[in-house]
Parts: structure tokens; sequence; C-alpha cells
């Protein structure tokens, strides 16, 4: 059996360490501070935040306290806030130690694509390019395959690129996966998963 | 010199004209001058050039000039969840220049710092990168970004004083302090204009000298994305 959502997020809160500075994307990125137990982890929100808290209550929303997905947040007794300015300044300065996103394609050279699919759908960028350029650790979260069966872990990325050569570890549904010289290496299989069937849906290079 | 206007429509009186920039500040629709961007559709002043994060959702925030047609060009991050946005810019009808959201908010601080372009290596190797200079600083490659310098500034702070001092609350500071430094006029909309003197002056998030017209209303601040916990999961 793949690993389903809440699994990989699961698995993604075993790559942060005690005392880091992290930003989660949006999706099952956002699940990954549910499985974060003791640690002692600081979520960044890039619209102004450090020390994101849960949700809130129902009927404590705050309009004016939100994340980057948009949706009511609470804030903690370390929470601080800052803008827009501020907070990309410490993501291109290097001071979040990782960030976790999703993906809509990334490639065996680390290049990553997850903002628009062209003429399609147009999200936009948001801080993603930001934080891939400039945090320490970049961690992909994503499903191995599209709808249609085919590999989404690819030779070379299709889709306009969110940042070149960025990536440093993919944790999908089939397993974890790093980026290495030469293309990628596997570092785990996802419970019940064999390698065969991680390697029939991966289309990038895997190196031994 | 007397800053705090009566309403937007007065605040904004003469500083509006056709194919001008403006730079806005808000983050999704949390911290956006509702006020003075109403007072804007009212004005029917058009071909705008906006800078901004977003564009609002459809039907409030930003998003109502886009209704009316009044902007000509968006300078933002994301599109996302808003049809009206999208369907503009796939059919042409608008022009959209997708910034990094920090190579945006820098931009802005840049422009209003007297910067006129800065090195940066978010966007290398993307379309974003595409007919910018690209540098190389200690091995790694940097493209060239330039300030934003905007005719107009629209602002939406918690409080302030009667000289402008600003205090924002939360999360709904964001781009405002950058919209406001880059704006060769700034106009900001608080919630509460409190006596000057009453504010802690270690406590000003936003000095005046970047405030040049400033008025108080009351904000509808509706929530985009409402996510809640139950109680029992305490």
């Amino acid at each position: 059996m793949p690993w389903d959502r809440n699994q990989m997020a699961a698995r993604a809160a075993e790559e942060l360490e005690d005392g880091m500075y992290v930003n989660l994307g949006i999706g099952i990125p956002t699940l990954v501070a549910n499985y974060v137990g003791d640690k002692d982890i600081t979520l960044q929100s890039e619209n102004g935040m450090l020390g994101m808290g849960p949700f809130p209550f129902e009927g404590d929303e705050d309009p004016d306290l939100i994340n980057a997905g948009k949706q009511t947040i609470t804030e903690l007794k370390r929470t601080a806030y800052f803008d827009s300015a501020t907070s990309f300044g410490m993501i291109r300065g290097g001071k979040i130690a990782a960030a976790i996103l999703g993906a809509m394609e990334v490639d065996e050279k680390g290049d990553l694509a997850n903002w628009m699919i062209p003429g399609k759908l147009v999200k936009g960028m948001g801080g993603a390019m930001d934080l891939v350029a400039g945090v320490g650790k970049v961690i992909v979260v994503m499903d191995h395959t599209n709808k249609h069966g085919e590999s989404k872990v690819l030779k070379e990325c299709t889709l306009p690129l969110t940042g070149k050569g960025v990536v440093d570890r993919i944790i999908s549904n089939l397993g974890v996966l790093d980026v290495v010289p030469g293309g990628l290496k596997i570092v785990q299989l996802a419970d019940g998963v064999t390698e065969e069937e991680l390697r029939a849906a991966t289309e990038a290079t895997i190196v031994d | 010199m007397k800053k705090v206007y009566p309403d937007a429509a007065s605040a904004l009186d003469g500083l509006l004209q056709d194919g001008m920039t403006i730079a806005a500040g808000g983050f999704g629709l949390c911290g956006i001058p509702e006020l003075l961007i109403d007072a804007i559709v009212a004005s029917g002043v058009k071909d705008l050039t906006i800078a901004s994060n977003n564009c609002g959702v459809d039907g409030f925030g930003l998003g109502k000039l886009l209704d009316t047609k009044q902007i000509k060009k968006m300078m933002s991050s994301y599109v996302g969840e808003n049809a009206e946005f999208m369907r503009q810019y796939l059919s042409g009808e608008l022009e959209l220049e997708f910034n990094p959201q920090g190579t945006l908010a820098e931009r802005m601080r840049a422009g209003g710092c007297g910067i006129p372009g800065f090195y940066t290596k978010t966007g290398v190797g993307t379309v974003v990168a595409e007919g910018k200079e690209v540098k190389t600083f200690d091995g790694q490659d940097y493209i060239l970004e330039r300030g934003i310098v905007a005719d107009l500034s629209i602002v939406k702070a918690w409080k302030a004083d009667e000289t402008g001092n600003l205090v924002f609350r939360k999360t709904a500071r964001n781009f405002n302090p950058p919209a406001a430094m880059c704006g060769k006029v700034c106009v900001v909309e608080v919630e509460e204009i409190v006596p000057t003197g009453s504010i802690d002056p270690d406590l000003i998030h936003l000095p005046g000298i970047y405030v040049h017209r400033l008025i108080q209303g009351a904000h509808e601040k509706r929530i985009e994305q409402r996510t809640v916990r139950k109680r029992e999961e305490a």
C-alpha cells in the first residue's frame, strides 16, 4: 500500500529537527504540523509571521490573522509579526532551515515546477520561487504519478519552473528519494511498495 | 500640514489619473485598503497599473476594479482562485507581470529607499529571469530586479496618530509597509485615528514620514478561507 496524505506528512515531519524554523506549503505540507510531536519547531508563514499556531476554535476567527494559504489561524506565545519585505528577507537570506512544498513535476536535476500550466491553470508562484531559492533544505511532498498513472518524477520538467536545481529530497506516496549527482537515489520505500514498483513509476534516472 | 481627511473620496481628490501606477497593500483579503479601493472604483479612473500581491477575489477588494475593467496591468505573485483575474489574463484583456512574492515586496521596499535595482537569486533559471541581467557573485547567479516607484500608494493600517505614524495588527501588516514606502504619494486608511502622543514611539511600525493623507473608517474585513477546529479537539 502506498502512503496516504497523512502518512506522507508524517514521513516529512521526520525531516524536521529540534530548533528549526520551517516554512510549510499549502496542501499536504500543511498537515506536517500535525506530526512534529515534541520537537521544538517554529513555523514561518511568509505573509509575515513566525510561530504559527493551529486553526482557531469556531467563533475565534480573526480576519487579521491568516496564513499564506489565506486560512484563519492562531498565534502562540512565541509569535512575532513582520512585513512582507522582512519576511522574504529571512527566506532569501537563508535563515529558514527548510521548506516543505507540493509539486506538479520534479526532475532528476532537482528542478521543480509547481506554479502554472500554460493556457490552463494560472495560480502564480506566490512565495515558492523565493523559498526554493533561499531556504536551507527543500523537501517536496507529492504523488508520484498523475491521475492517468504518468510519472511526475521526470528526467526533465515540462512545465514552467519554480526553481532550477533546488530540490534536495522527494517524499512521494511510493517512498523517499534524494537528488544526487547523476539522478535520484532511493532512500526509503513506502510500506508495502517494492523497488520495482517505484522504479516503474519513475521516469527520472535512478542511481545507486 | 493636516493629513486627516473626512473620507476616501476627498483623500484621493486630485491624485487619480488614467494610466497611473498604484501600489496596494494587503495579502489576499487581509489588510487591504477596502475604502480607498471603493473610492477608486467610484472615480472611474482607468488603464491602471497595480502592484499588489493579489487582486482581491471576485467582487471584493481589487477584484472590483477587474469587474469594471479599470485595470490595464497587474504586477502580482498570485492569481489563485480569482476566476475573473484568470479569465481576463488568459483572454489577453489584462496584462499580468508575475513577480515572485519576495521579489515584489523587495521591489517596493527598494523603490521607496532610493534603490533603483538589486540582485536576487529568486527566479534564476525560470521565466522570471527572461530579459533580465544575470550577474555572478561568489560563484552563484543572481538576476537584476528593479525597484518600484508608484504614483500612488494605498494602504490599510490598524491605528494612526494625527501625524500618520502607523501601527498594524497581526498578519494584516504584510505588504502595507513596503507599499507605503514606494509611493510618491501615500494615502492610508485606518480603523482608528488616535491623538498624537498616545502611541508609544518605540512601538510605531511605520513612521508618518511615509504617510501623506489619512482617513478613518469602518472595514468589512472579509475572511477568504474560514478554517476552524472543533472545541472538543482541545
